[in-house]
């Protein structure tokens, strides 16, 4: 176990340059930003050469990255266009999107969970049908529209709460995009957890569970449960991952001052020390947070066992 | 059973855990809001450079800078032009201007604002290894071309006579030149500003009512302004400060206004058009400012050349149904444009002749069409694409509506050819890429009818996005810069504008409005010339 | 009790396997094995010894045919098929022909659903809109299927280095923005000039296979433990095969349901896309076009976002009970006798 979690770290150092490499060449790939940073004003050839060489823009493709790379080294991002250091915004931004991608995930987990043993011990029944018919709704309409509806019902028409996240993003203020963020992985959560109970009821183990005497609710809990989480750990493990980089959108529509924001306006402007940076950091997330799921396999599912 | 009853518990108490924790939410925002009294929150996006006058180009940066520095002039609500640390601005031969500035005036850091202040902030943003993106401001200087590719550090047409006396000799005669010492592109800027520029972009030392307030600019998050108690001039605060709180998104900020928390908004969402005014009850203001919306046909398009091509032209104008686009899908917000510059600036006129061809007339759109046919076919099956970045609001819903009624009018094929970010369609329009026709849209840099005819149509000029030649235009634009007076050029211009309507170069459609909306908590809010809110004068009650 | 073919065939084989190979334990391990006819469960477990061993497939379909649920969602989902082949059948109003004389108008005769922003008819955009969307779902949900399941099965169940570089090839893609990837597709020459919902499915596939790999993944490593997986083997089934009819089979449920809930969130993504000008160019009426156009009707004129998601939502709700249907039927654990 050991052993193999170590291998699993070490697999990190090639995984972590070969996604920046990929990401640097397809911000590379989207074309030159100098003539938007000129806002469609008129610049002079002179200024622009400048600023291709103030970027490197001038160096072709590898000597680019391998600047980048130099500097990275020396665990130096970059600075924006605006001559912000990149290191700084992303420590800014990177606890808030960690802080909304967590709760996100909470509520998937536990609301997920829940309404899915319950949907999945009663199959077709009203429980079930009424859940199946939310899902609907979460999955068909996109999230900037319902971000925009639960923002303007929950944070205006009813005052609930703020409708966009003041500065410091808290853990109050970050629970409406958080809920908006897990809905549509909650769909997913609810669906994967009822079938895997539904299966597993009729399973061997739960029949000898039974007939050992053991209440339901043991039943349930104990080994029909434990026996489903599998499909469910997995999904959430790779979720945190998209949550963490995939909350452009909500991030957009809450105005959340979070890394989806950051990456898209980076995105946009065609700023590639920070599209890096972040994608870099998401890199970093996924494996942990793969290998995290792996080793609870282990746990969950003691036949498995890693060499 | 039981076990139902278990996890039921369980659900029970996280909703009304989730519950509790919203309730707190409430009241942490609301004290966000409250605790600043005095200080307005305004919306604004993030800034693409440092707050540096000569690289600040764009509308994020652009609201800061103006606050915070303070130049020769500022502009008043109607475009006016309004003293700040100008003494006098003279020229005998419009040629060489001398400038006197005030006494007296400092930087946040207590150094006096001088003649060499304004000088080397000059010769700093003209300098091309300086990569400003507001270098073309200085065009019209003389030595800009030798600043700008040969390597020289100085604008030879700048000369400092004395600690608040400097001349500038410009490369031909600009009767409108003092009109645009209001751009901020022309500030001043303190000695300690040229030891580290970039240093000095994150935390500006400036003069303006306007300070940054120390560790004030959280990026993608916030920019916090207090007002300078040096400060001498027309622009004083009449409120406690001004927090900038960065959107990325309008129907938040939007939103975030409904709920008090914001207090000025200078731009509505397209879609809240048709109720803010409700919604806000009394509190919101619309107001056209010196900007306009056009489409470019560009030169280098061979559908769009010679005879055929100038039908073509006209014929696409006049099928499109600019009251009804204003109507439908921007509720009103608009106006028809009648010529091509915008009608808040002096010199405006409606009745250029030759400006019928904007007037909506479908059957003689397709008239003329044929008549383009007849001379050379348009290629079967040609797709007419209408290019437009799709990441600015509400392009989208106007670009669809006009191409459906060039499809119903002129029976061709039309469609939006849509690109995801501004940058790859100004990349397009750089290479002269364009498959078809593009959107474009102006806002003045400073309130005259050059800027909206020169950089946009001179032969060559950095913002002609169709490559627009001509020479009789050229000419007629020269003898504007060269009037007497400001009423003798415009007459000029308004020639130009003639042959613009014979050729047709892009096609006008509209003149922007801005909307602006407020919170319960603030008075006094105005929309300057060219749209933005007036910040300094905006008052909020405790 | 299931009908597990597995274990009867175990039952069956284990007393008299002569030919049976490899490492045997040489320990006295003392086997308690009731009588048949005693055991109570006789009944339930017996086989027809007589019919012809059923393929696993032929199996599955006659499970499948008799489910009500089965019937109801393959009914709707040939409906939907055909109003995507046929949208002329349904409308004789052209989607694509609009007025902003009607923008934003509520039903009249001939447009029982009223009309868009545009001034579009909206009950002919959802018939001509399902082409488009369901062919951007059907086919990015089977070809993540087909490349996340077989990345995701051989990385879970040969693990080694197969697992190093597949999944963590997964990561780096998983961790790779859309909208950047996007972007750059959709910019490349072959993509620009032929905008259309092959583009569109070719890049969400690129960049939704790695979920679909975890899945699998984590599946596959959960089934590839258990008795049955060793039995087969133990039988001589080839490593290989014993992943295709024995560990694929018990690890699809998981799969069936994410990739029954992704076809409605990538028709939906498709629309994400559209909206921010790299997903379908709009001469391609489409549901995910007409919802991300409706977002600044939502306060004043839900019903234009309504009815493409609505149209959205039953399409979503046929495969997913397509989905269960599919995953009783196929599933061995979940096979009722």
């Amino acid at each position: 176990m050991l052993m193999y979690t170590l291998r699993r770290v070490l697999h990190m150092v090639p995984v972590f340059f070969g996604a920046t490499l990929l990401v640097y060449f397809l911000v590379f790939a989207t074309g030159d930003p100098i003539a938007a940073l000129s806002g469609g004003k008129p610049m002079s050839d002179a200024v622009e050469a400048t600023l291709r060489a103030q970027y490197n823009l001038d160096q072709p493709f590898w000597v680019q990255y391998g600047i980048y790379l130099k500097n990275l080294l020396t665990l130096d991002l970059g600075t924006t266009f605006s001559g912000q250091s990149v290191n700084d915004v992303v420590a800014r931004a990177m606890p808030v999107t960690a802080r909304l991608a967590v709760m996100a995930l909470a509520i998937e987990a536990i609301f997920g969970v829940v309404f899915g043993v319950f949907a999945g011990l009663r199959k077709g029944g009203i429980f079930d049908s009424t859940v199946l018919v939310l899902s609907l709704v979460v999955i068909s309409v996109p999230t900037f529209v319902l971000g925009f509806v639960f923002q303007f019902v929950f944070g205006v028409k009813l005052d609930w709460t703020s409708p966009t996240v003041g500065p410091d993003a808290g853990w109050g203020d970050l629970i409406l995009p958080a809920t908006v963020l897990g809905l549509v992985s909650l769909a997913y959560v609810i669906r994967l957890s009822r079938t895997q109970i539904a299966e597993n009821l009729s399973a061997d183990f739960v029949r000898t569970a039974s007939a050992k005497g053991l209440t339901r609710g043991r039943v349930v809990l104990v080994h029909v449960l434990r026996n489903s989480l599998i499909p469910v750990i997995t999904f959430l493990g790779a979720d945190l991952g998209m949550l963490m980089g995939g909350a452009i959108v909500t991030e957009g529509v809450f105005n959340v001052p979070g890394i989806g924001k950051v990456l898209f306006d980076a995105i946009k402007i065609g700023e590639s020390p920070t599209v890096v940076a972040v994608v870099s950091v998401m890199v970093l997330v996924f494996v942990v947070a793969n290998l995290a799921v792996d080793l609870l396999y282990a746990l969950l599912d003691p036949r498995i066992r890693y060499a | 059973m039981r076990m139902n009853r278990v996890l039921k518990g369980v659900a029970v108490t996280s909703a009304l855990a989730l519950a509790l924790t919203a309730c707190g939410g409430t009241s942490e925002g609301g004290e966000g809001g409250e605790a600043a009294g005095g200080v307005v929150t305004a919306h604004n996006t993030e800034p693409q450079n440092g707050l540096i006058p000569t690289s600040t180009n764009e509308v994020g940066g652009g609201r800061v800078v103006d606050l915070i520095y303070q130049g020769l002039y500022s502009y008043d609500a109607d475009g006016g032009l309004q003293k700040e640390l100008a003494e006098s601005v003279e020229s005998e031969d419009n040629i060489t201007w001398t400038i006197k500035i005030k006494e007296g005036a400092t930087f946040s850091d207590g150094t006096p604002v001088t003649a060499q202040s304004f000088v080397d902030a000059w010769n700093y943003g003209a300098d091309s290894d300086n990569a400003q993106n507001s270098s073309y401001f200085f065009e019209t200087v003389k030595g800009y071309a030798q600043s700008n590719d040969d390597g020289a550090d100085e604008l030879s047409g700048l000369t400092v006579v004395d600690d608040h006396t400097f001349t500038v000799e410009l490369l031909g005669p600009e009767a409108d030149f003092p009109q645009r010492l209001g751009y901020s592109a022309y500030m001043p800027l303190p000695e300690v500003a040229f030891e580290d520029m970039q240093a000095f972009g994150q935390a500006p030392v400036t003069n303006g009512p306007y300070i940054l307030a120390e560790d004030g600019w959280k990026h993608e998050v916030q920019i916090e302004l207090v007002p300078n108690e040096d400060y001498e001039g027309p622009r004083e605060p009449a409120n406690e400060g001004i927090t900038f709180t960065i959107f990325d998104n309008y129907d938040a900020a939007y939103n975030s206004l409904l709920s008090n928390e914001l207090d000025v908004l200078g731009e509505m969402p397209p879609s809240v058009l048709a109720n803010y005014q409700d919604d806000l009850e009394g509190r919101s203001v619309s107001k056209a400012y010196a900007g306009n919306a056009t489409m470019v046909i560009p030169n280098y398009i061979e559908e769009f050349q010679g005879e055929a091509g100038q039908l073509r032209r006209q014929a696409i104008s006049m099928a499109i149904n600019r009251e009804q686009i204003i109507e439908q899908i921007f509720m009103g917000t608009k106006e028809v444009a009648t010529e091509f510059t915008a009608p808040v600036l002096e010199g405006y006129s409606e009745d250029i002749p030759g400006n019928e061809v904007l007037e909506y007339n479908p059957e003689k759109a397709k008239e003329l069409w044929e008549e383009a046919d007849a001379i050379s076919p348009w290629p079967e099956d040609k797709v007419l694409k209408y290019t437009s970045n799709t990441d600015g609001a509400g392009n989208k819903e106007y670009i669809e509506a006009i191409t459906n009624q060039l499809r119903t009018n002129l029976d061709i094929k039309a469609e939006l050819d849509a690109k995801a970010t501004f940058k790859e369609m100004r990349n397009l329009v750089g290479e002269d890429g364009l498959e078809g026709v593009s959107r474009a849209g102006w806002k003045g840099d400073y309130p005259s009818l050059y800027n909206f005819l020169g950089p946009l149509y001179g032969t060559g000029a950095g913002a002609n996005d169709g490559r627009y030649s001509s020479e009789e235009f050229d000419a007629k634009l020269q003898e504007g810069l060269e009037a007497d007076s400001v009423e003798d050029a415009a007459v000029k211009f308004n020639e130009a504008q003639e042959i613009l309507f014979q050729d047709l170069p892009v096609l006008p459609l509209w003149y922007q409005a801005a909307q602006a909306g407020w919170s319960t908590n603030v008075d006094n809010v105005e929309l300057g010339w060219d749209g933005k809110p007036l910040y300094h004068q905006i008052t909020k009650g405790e | 009790m299931p009908e597990n073919t597995e274990n009867i065939v175990r039952n069956e084989a284990s007393p008299n396997d002569v030919k049976r190979a490899g490492k045997v334990s040489r320990r006295h391990i003392p086997h308690f094995v009731a009588p048949l006819e005693e055991t109570p469960l006789q009944a339930v477990d017996s086989v027809n010894e007589t019919a012809d061993p059923l393929s696993f497939w032929a199996e599955a379909w006659r499970n499948l045919r008799r489910q009500p649920l089965f019937i109801v969602s393959a009914a709707l989902i040939l409906l939907i098929v055909v109003v995507s082949i046929f949208p002329q059948w349904f409308t004789s109003v052209d989607p694509r022909s609009c007025s902003l004389d009607n923008a934003r108008g509520g039903a009249a005769p001939g447009h029982p659903l009223g009309f868009t922003y545009q001034g579009c008819d909206v009950y002919a955009r959802v018939i001509f809109g399902a082409q488009a969307s369901v062919l951007v779902g059907l086919f990015t949900t089977i070809g993540v299927v087909i490349v996340g399941g077989t990345f995701g099965a051989l990385a879970g169940y040969y693990g080694g280095w197969m697992d190093a570089v597949l999944a963590r090839l997964g990561d780096i893609f998983f961790a790779l923005p859309l909208i950047l990837g996007a972007i750059v597709l959709m910019q490349l020459p072959a993509f620009r000039e032929n905008q259309s919902p092959w583009t569109v499915t070719l890049t969400l596939v690129v960049f939704g296979w790695p979920q679909v790999a975890r899945i699998t993944r984590g599946a596959v490593i959960e089934a590839k433990g258990a008795d049955f997986v060793m039995a087969a083997r133990s039988l001589g089934v080839s490593k290989f095969g014993a992943l295709v009819r024995h560990v694929l089979p018990n690890s699809l449920s998981p799969i069936i349901v994410v990739a029954s809930i992704s076809l409605g969130t990538y028709i939906v993504a498709e629309a994400t896309l559209s909206f921010l000008g790299i997903g379908l160019p709009s001469s391609i009426v489409s549901w995910g076009n007409d919802i991300s156009d409706a977002q600044i009707s939502v306060r004043n004129n839900p019903q234009i976002l309504f009815w493409p998601a609505l149209a959205l939502s039953i399409t979503v709700l046929s495969f997913i009970m397509l989905g269960d249907a599919l995953r009783d039927a196929l599933d061995p654990k979940s096979r009722k006798a």
